[in-house]
């Protein structure tokens, strides 16, 4: 009798442990990784939060929030505050190198119309590259030095060939890679991960809250918020590269920056270009 | 009486207690401890990727005071800067599994 009821106590407490484990095994084990069905989901909640505004309209960021500031920037299109850098960036573009290349040697289709590609994963070497970082290394590769990746000449690079790719729509593939995935789910994880003394992750502004006012600024959509890059801002008094975006988002809510195109800062712009797939290229774009 | 002077020698203890540890906490060596426990900590923040403006701009302001001399402002910031630096840490560990209540599914 004592016997059988040892064993009774033996296999509850065995079931028990059992099912303590498995609520405490991590939940991404449970999780599959699904970039599809995850942008389609980004997708509907931005439109279902937005219903007023097109797909295709997301892009504009702040201006497709509000009706004022829409018409302020058809008026600022006019005499985009972007066009100085644009004209530099186009000059450069073409100007060669001391070896007598171009940037063109250094991209497919010469580098022109080609935005919308980047960043894409490098499966030689692992990792994601982004536009501005390809800029860097095609002129190393052509014994050149390396811009900031912040403004100045980067910006108008970056706004020269996105200019040159406006309307194509945003097409970043996810290699059949597991190291392209786990690129993929780390910029994902990055943009959902609180940071900073002020406990703001990117979602926290541009999803929780676009549309919404912080200070003087209107918030922008996270959707399509990287097909505008590079852009003017009247804050900055000029140009910001991507680069630039993500590192001052970052000390904003007082949190130190990582250097520009560290791996993090790659893998979220290439997990916000996959989930922003199908919007088109709207870069350079002036935000207030 | 007797009990009253219990009491008194009771406060008189307490004040002298008070005394040594604020003169203790004005030394140039619990500057140090405190600095360095601080930059321990936000040395360990920066292994997660997550240091704080704030625990640096505090870091620094305790330097500034010890450097002017002033080591019970400087022991005070440090101290405020390792507390900055704990909690981007416990920020850092709890957002490895908290991200997902935040994700668009």
């Amino acid at each position: 009798m004592k016997l059988r009821y040892a064993i009774y106590l033996a296999s509850a407490a065995l079931a028990f442990g059992m099912l303590t484990l498995a609520s405490t095994l991590p939940s991404g084990a449970a999780d599959k990784v699904d970039p599809v069905a995850d942008a389609k989901a980004f997708k509907k909640f931005f439109t279902d939060k937005f219903p007023k505004v097109k797909l295709e309209d997301f892009v504009n960021g702040p201006y497709s929030m509000n009706e004022d500031l829409h018409r302020q920037w058809q008026e600022k299109e006019q005499f985009p505050p972007y066009e100085f850098s644009l004209e530099m960036g186009k000059e450069m573009f073409s100007k060669p190198f001391k070896n007598g290349k171009t940037y063109a040697d250094c991209f497919p289709n010469g580098g022109i119309g080609v935005r919308q590609n980047y960043p894409y994963f490098d499966e030689k070497e692992g990792k994601v590259i982004t536009l501005e970082l390809a800029l860097n290394r095609c002129r190393e590769a052509n014994g050149e030095a390396p811009y900031s990746y912040v403004k100045d000449e980067m910006a108008a690079l970056t706004a020269y060939m996105a200019f040159t790719s406006r309307g194509k729509p945003m097409d970043i593939k996810i290699p059949d890679d597991p190291r392209a995935l786990a690129a993929y789910e780390n910029g994902k994880e990055y943009f959902y991960t609180r940071r900073g003394q002020l406990n703001f992750s990117c979602a926290a502004c541009h999803v929780q809250s676009p549309g919404e006012r912080i200070r003087a600024e209107i918030l922008a959509p996270a959707l399509g918020i990287v097909n505008a890059m590079p852009i003017y801002r009247s804050e900055w008094s000029g140009m910001g590269t991507t680069s630039r975006r993500f590192t001052t988002c970052n000390s904003q809510i007082r949190g130190v920056p990582l250097n520009p195109q560290d791996d993090e800062y790659r893998n979220v712009e290439y997990y916000l270009s996959y989930v922003s797939n199908g919007l088109p290229i709207s870069g350079p774009g002036a935000r207030p | 009486m007797r009990n009253g002077m219990h009491k008194s020698a009771l406060v008189l203890a307490l004040l002298a207690a008070g005394a040594v540890s604020a003169l203790a906490a004005g030394s140039e060596d619990d500057f140090k401890a405190a600095y360095a426990a601080a930059e321990a900590a936000n040395k360990e923040a920066g292994k997660l990727r997550n240091q704080w403006t704030t625990t640096a701009n505090t870091l620094a302001a305790a330097k500034k005071a010890a450097d002017a001399g002033d080591f019970d402002k400087a022991t005070a910031a440090a101290k405020e800067a390792e507390a900055l630096a704990k909690a981007s840490i416990f920020q850092a560990t709890s957002e490895k599994t908290r991200w997902k209540d935040m994700e668009i599914r």
